[in-house]
């Protein structure tokens, strides 16, 4: 019993840190939509819908098929040979992660 | 009767007192564009005075003006052309004319507007009375490929030049008779993203972003083709990222030189206007996208991508140096000069407002809130070229 408690408590204190890896702050998320929105809406229009780049609507991604990893390493490295630049100096991979599923799911407003 | 008479006049009167006669020569209009809104202003005033509803979605929303400047054409990103008349304060006609745009001109006669698209990419002709679609260019540049039109400006005789981002050309339609448009096609480079016209209206000129360089194509003698200019300008050394494409419209031209945006590059271009070879680079804080002439071609001012964008930089033509940098508000988004020149006013989207600068003192002289406001563009546009 003892053991089944210590076991839960590490799981449990996993599952949050896997989490909250995962999962900016309030104020972040907030901060990571308007960026979106805004600044990558320069180009993917502001709702989304595209511009010079394509379309970003849950809908637009789901027909064009591509893996989540690709979309995070897009918003992450770029893509060469088209306008979309690098956008590491602003975000970690896990909050491209976190802008790709709110993208899948379809974008929150801000 | 004598009684009715007088009851009668005094309600002409009154009538007349609602609305009073007035010119359009210092109105405007600010984009808010993330509720579809437009605030009406005043130059003089310094101050709004109407906002007018219904717009769509105008990120990325433009406007040119009638000739009487009383009428804006705004085209949105939707889609959507609404002509809006300033003096009622109220839209006269909305069409949405195609599935995603990003701007527009208005002919030399005044009598067509056109709009230009992404989705489905080309241009289409309005009656600019009625807004009725007189005739459409679709942009396919080889069979079955569409590109997305960029850098739309209103040539002489009924011209409009573009540029094609996917198809790498610089177009030239003639809209003498408007339902028959004739088309003149040259290459020009990859990937073009903006064009201006020179406000003689004699040149065309496309900024490219996949190749360092610009196109350049002479209106008047347009068999020569498109020569490029400023070719390898960033002396092959890699590019800054670019968070937001540069805009070329607006007038970049002062004494006798054009100032460029970069594109990777911090830096101004400077390009003699009869050579058109380099004659100069001005280092500044990020990457540009505005470089605009005081109507007056003393001073240039530069506004900056993402992360730059709160800061705005002033050139001095005569030194070639930036004299001041500013710090106006956050997300500078767009500036617009007062007809002559000694104010400018700025869109500070970030912070809801729109501040107003003499360019003389460099002191900020009004301010007033507007919700996300982008573009600003005032009646003046009516009488120049490429606007």
């Amino acid at each position: 019993m003892k053991n089944l408690h210590y076991f839960l408590m590490i799981y449990l204190s996993l599952a949050a840190s896997a989490a909250s890896a995962n999962e900016p702050s309030p104020e972040r998320a907030h901060e990571l939509v308007r960026m979106v929105r805004q600044d990558c809406g320069s180009c993917h229009g502001m709702t989304l819908n595209g511009g010079l780049g394509p379309a970003l609507t849950a809908e637009a991604l789901k027909g064009r098929d591509i893996p989540k990893e690709s979309l995070v390493a897009t918003i992450v490295g770029g893509r060469p040979g088209t306008p979309m630049p690098p956008w590491h100096r602003f975000l970690s991979e896990s909050e491209a992660g976190w802008i790709v599923d709110r993208l899948l799911e379809g974008f929150p407003q801000q | 009767m004598r009684k009715f008479l007088a009851l009668a006049s005094v309600l002409l009167l009154s009538a007349c007192a609602g609305q009073p006669l007035r010119g359009t020569g210092d109105l405007g209009l600010v984009i808010e564009r993330a509720s579809g809104h437009l605030t009406l202003i005043n130059t003089s005033t310094k101050a709004p005075y109407a906002r007018v509803e219904g717009l769509g979605d105008l990120s990325h929303a433009s406007t040119v003006y009638s000739r009487d400047g009383r009428y804006a054409f705004i085209f949105g990103r939707d889609g959507g052309l609404t002509k809006v008349d300033l003096l009622e304060a109220r839209i006269v006609k909305r069409v949405i004319q195609a599935g995603n745009s990003i701007g527009g001109s208005i002919s030399q006669d005044g009598r067509i507007v056109v709009a230009q698209n992404y989705a489905p990419g080309g241009i289409k002709a309005f009656d600019a009375e009625t807004l009725e679609l007189l005739s459409e260019v679709p942009a396919e540049y080889a069979p079955g490929q569409f590109s997305k039109v960029v850098g739309l400006a209103d040539a002489q005789g009924g011209k409009f030049a573009y540029a094609l981002f996917e198809g790498g050309e610089i177009w030239v339609t003639d809209f003498k008779d408007p339902k028959k448009p004739t088309t003149q096609r040259f290459p020009a480079g990859k990937q073009p993203y903006d064009g201006l016209v020179t406000p003689d209206g004699r040149y065309f000129m496309a900024g490219l972003y996949g190749e360092d360089g610009v196109a350049l194509l002479d209106l008047w003698q347009p068999e020569k083709g498109a020569m490029k200019i400023l070719e390898g300008y960033g002396r092959g050394e890699e590019k800054l990222p670019v968070f937001k494409m540069p805009h070329l419209r607006g007038w970049s031209m002062a004494q006798g030189k054009a100032y460029l945006p970069a594109i990777g590059r911090h830096e101004v271009l400077v390009v003699d206007g009869i050579s058109w070879k380099e004659v100069g680079r001005i280092p500044v804080k990020g990457q540009p996208v505005f470089v605009m002439a005081r109507p007056d071609g003393r001073q240039i001012w530069v506004n900056f991508a993402f992360p730059d964008y709160s800061e705005v930089q002033v050139i001095d033509t005569l030194s070639g140096k930036v004299v001041k940098t500013l710090s106006p508000g956050k997300a500078i988004l767009h500036m617009e000069f007062t007809p002559r020149g000694e104010a400018v006013w700025l869109s500070a989207r970030d912070d809801n407002k729109v501040v107003i600068y003499d360019t003389a003192s460099f002191d900020k002289i009004g301010e007033f809130a507007a919700q996300a406001p982008s573009g600003i563009f005032f009646t003046s546009r009516a009488a120049r070229i490429g606007f």
